[in-house]
């Protein structure tokens, strides 16, 4: 059983749990503060013959002090937030020396085309395999992603990473994979019958292994 | 503010509400309690074929591959072997989101609740458009038909869940279904048209009809929540109905508004139908609140907490409702820059959120509470609307929100506010109003088993979804078992299981106490929860016509519980007139038309 988040496996875990620690912890705080008010109010306050409820059409004081703490607690959280989603998710924050791979999603497979050895796409040493996923481990990885139909999802959850595949759009994702074995890729937006059998095999390598796989694929191999 | 308040002329025909035949009654009718009735049994229909659905999809999700008990009355096009079909599994989230949407959740709260509560709490006699009220709600129905026609197809019911993203709901070749994409679009349009014209019909009502003495100001927050949602869906579902009528023209005319492939946008549709979709989201809520907030504040005893901050934490969540649709869409390849500002937009929608809560503590807060059913159910409400708010701000950090995104979190989230919020609030509203609509009480015990007993099964139901989102478990899945990463945690999609069908069995302990109390339930006095609304100064069940052919007069805001100049009594209608009160000048009389 988990009860958490998978296992880091990616350099985005770090601030994304984090900051998801974070808003656990203020809403976790914000929760039993209202939960604890409430059955304490229901039992201490609960009606007895010759009582009379304390007459008050409320405080403004105390809508200013619950008015702002929340306003600025949220605008602090939307600061930070901000900072760590422009390092992920803005197109300049994709490094430039990222690894390029193409990844088209199409009802329901992930086409996963490959750089071949000169280590550029759209080049003739390109290779397309369906449904695996192989990446360098440490190295900043750009996919760029696009569908055949409807609109699909890259979901790595290892990775912390999720991106739709939009048809007639072309979208950059970026990740730098940080812990080497299989994962898995799947689809995350609604995409047909077969959404949920959109299962790619995730493979995050070191570089000799990578090299060699390139190669193997290159002399016609299957894995 | 000065008392704006109109008598109501109505000198013309109907102001006697002569006796008339059981067609014109209750079928056919103008009566805005009727039209109400109407509503709450169409939906309350509705909300149990929502449940069915629930129950199959978490069948599926408890134990793929085992054959439904009872699935073998399905066609061969949804069962093979008693086993559901992927192809029929997300036609069962498709219908199941749909139908708790637009034909249980929104009728309930609006359709019922505008409709019954706005003439009787602002002292009219009935809704300024009578006819275009009933025709309202005979489009809803067709609407309501047109949409579950679609399982009698040949191709099944829809498929593209119930947001309906383009391109797949505009390609049959994409996703399966062809007749019945259709049908859901026309359904759509259908149901916006009942939408607005009750709309229409309840913000004239609230502007033009409030008996004299009725200020803004003291209103009842469930009337100001209902006028705010009334605002809301006449800007919102036209949208929605424009969006529909464009996908239904991809899918019958050839046109390409959504298909990239010639020239359309794919992200259009989101951005239409979240621009609907998320002022619906309030549409769903502020009436529950408006609702839980008269409840409490009869419960309590004492007078809403900060009665103009919640009304101004209404206008505030509705306006700020309409900028944060793109909170929808931080995955979807929009520009990460406007997913920054839909992210503050979508954090600053929780301050008032939290001042509503704190001020519903604030007004339990050394009152002298009484747990009656409504009570009870409101305080559920409040206690499970916060965790479903809290919830929220996970998914509002856009960081955050990538894990989580269009996993099962989402449907733990939203299911804690549509659920926690709405339904616990109309758990709350349905008995509180009971009397005023059928003459009889529903019965106590029953009631309060009912919400002991679902307020556990929900949170054993739908906690657990947060903890199995985290793990990565995507939405409308068919079977997360083929997955690694999902396998560990199969275990808690079976407890969510059993705790969904113990959920659904006690909602029968609801609908007896509903259908027994009709017949067999105790006689209810004029004001059996000694509430200060106008409503209560009316017989039981109110006739038809209210107060018709005089208007009550109103002496003071809606929640003077526990006032000293109340005397002995621990509350004081707006209706009664103390020695010291003046009369409210009406405002002159409309031309007579």
């Amino acid at each position: 059983m988990r009860w958490w988040l998978p296992d880091a496996g990616s350099t985005f875990a770090g601030p994304i749990d984090g900051l998801f620690t974070a808003i656990l912890i203020i809403t976790g705080i914000a929760l039993v503060l209202v939960e604890v008010g409430l059955v304490t109010f229901a039992i201490r306050y609960r009606g007895r013959p010759g009582r009379k409820a304390f007459y008050t059409h409320g405080s403004t004081r105390a809508e200013v002090i619950w008015t702002a703490i929340p306003a600025v607690t949220m605008v602090a959280l939307g600061l930070i937030s901000n900072h760590y989603w422009v390092l992920i998710k803005d197109k300049k924050s994709v490094p430039p020396n990222a690894y390029r791979l193409g990844v088209h999603a199409k009802q329901f497979e992930w086409q996963v085309t490959y750089p071949g050895a000169d280590g550029k796409l759209g080049t003739s040493d390109d290779f397309t395999v369906r449904n695996q996923l192989h990446v360098i481990v440490n190295q900043p990885t750009a996919v760029e992603l696009t569908s055949e139909d409807a609109i699909h999802s890259f979901f790595v959850p290892e990775w912390r990473l999720k991106q739709d595949a939009v048809p007639g759009m072309h979208i950059t994702a970026w990740f730098q994979a940080t812990k080497t074995g299989e994962f898995e890729l799947g689809c995350a937006e609604l995409c047909g019958m077969g959404h949920y059998r959109m299962r790619a095999r995730v493979f995050v390598q070191t570089p000799d292994e990578y090299k060699a796989w390139v190669a193997q694929q290159a002399a016609g191999g299957t894995e | 503010m000065t008392t704006v308040a109109h008598a109501q002329p109505h000198a013309h025909g109907d102001a006697q509400h002569a006796p008339m035949s059981f067609w014109r009654k209750y079928i056919f009718s103008t009566d805005h309690k009727i039209i109400g009735i109407q509503f709450l049994f169409v939906s309350l229909f509705f909300l149990l074929i929502g449940g069915l659905l629930a129950m199959q999809i978490r069948w599926q999700l408890g134990f793929p591959g085992k054959p439904l008990p009872g699935g073998g009355i399905l066609p061969e096009s949804m069962v093979q072997n008693g086993v559901i079909l992927p192809e029929y599994y997300i036609q069962l989230v498709t219908m199941h989101g749909t139908f708790m949407v637009f034909f249980a959740i929104m009728p309930l709260l609006v359709g019922v609740y505008a409709n019954f509560l706005i003439p009787l709490k602002i002292g009219t006699h009935d809704m300024a458009f009578p006819r275009i009220n009933m025709w309202s709600f005979w489009l809803a129905l067709l609407a309501g038909m047109i949409m579950l026609s679609g399982f009698f197809v040949p191709d099944g019911a829809p498929r593209a869940g119930w947001t309906m993203y383009a391109p797949l709901s505009a390609r049959p070749d994409l996703s399966g279904a062809t007749i019945s994409q259709k049908l859901w679009s026309i359904s759509i349009v259908v149901l916006g048209l009942s939408s607005v014209m009750g709309s229409v019909n309840y913000i004239t009502t609230i502007i033009n009809h409030r008996a004299p003495g009725m200020t803004w100001f003291r209103m009842p927050l469930s009337v100001w929540s209902l006028f705010i949602t009334a605002i809301l869906a006449v800007l919102a579902l036209p949208v929605l109905q424009g969006a529909a009528i464009l996908l239904l023209f991809d899918q019958t005319l050839g046109t390409h508004f959504f298909d990239p492939g010639a020239g359309g946008q794919a992200l259009l549709w989101q951005h239409l139908f979240w621009f609907f979709g998320h002022p619906e989201v309030y549409i769903l809520i502020l009436p529950a609140m408006g609702m839980a907030s008269d409840i409490i504040a009869n419960g309590s005893r004492k007078p809403i907490f900060g009665y103009h901050s919640m009304v101004f934490a209404i206008i505030g969540i509705a306006f700020l409702g309409w900028i944060v649709w793109g909170h929808h869409m931080f995955m979807s390849g929009m520009n990460p820059t406007l997913g920054s500002t839909f992210m503050v937009s979508t954090l600053l929608i929780a301050v008032p959120s939290a001042v509503k809560v704190f001020n519903w503590m604030g007004t339990m807060w050394r009152g002298n509470l009484r747990f009656h059913v409504p009570m009870l159910n409101a305080i559920g409400f409040v206690s499970m609307f916060t965790i479903g708010g809290l919830s929220g701000i996970f998914m509002a950090a856009t960081p955050v929100d990538i894990p989580l995104h269009d996993t099962q979190f989402i449907v733990a989230h939203l299911h804690y506010v549509l659920f926690g919020g709405s339904l616990f609030a109309l758990f709350a509203a349905i008995p509180y109003w009971y009397p005023k609509m059928f003459g009889r009480m529903m019965s106590e015990r029953i009631g309060k088993l009912h919400f002991f007993l679902t307020f556990i099964f929900y949170n054993m139901t739908f906690f657990p979804m947060h903890i199995i989102g985290m793990g990565g478990q995507m939405r409308r899945i068919y079977d997360p078992t083929i997955y690694d990463f999902l396998k560990p945690q199969q275990p808690l999609n079976v407890f969510i299981s059993y705790s969904a069908f113990a959920l659904f069995a006690v909602q029968f302990l609801f609908a007896f106490n509903f259908l027994w109390s009709l017949k067999f339930g105790k006689k209810a006095p004029m004001n059996p929860w000694e509430d200060n609304g106008l409503e209560w100064s009316l017989p039981n069940p109110a006739p038809h016509g209210n107060w018709a052919p005089n208007t009550p007069n109103v002496y003071r805001g809606p929640y003077e519980f526990s006032a000293p100049e109340a005397g002995d009594k621990d509350y004081l209608p707006q209706y009664v007139k103390l020695p010291t009160d003046r009369d409210p000048v009406p405002a002159p009389l409309p031309a007579t038309h």
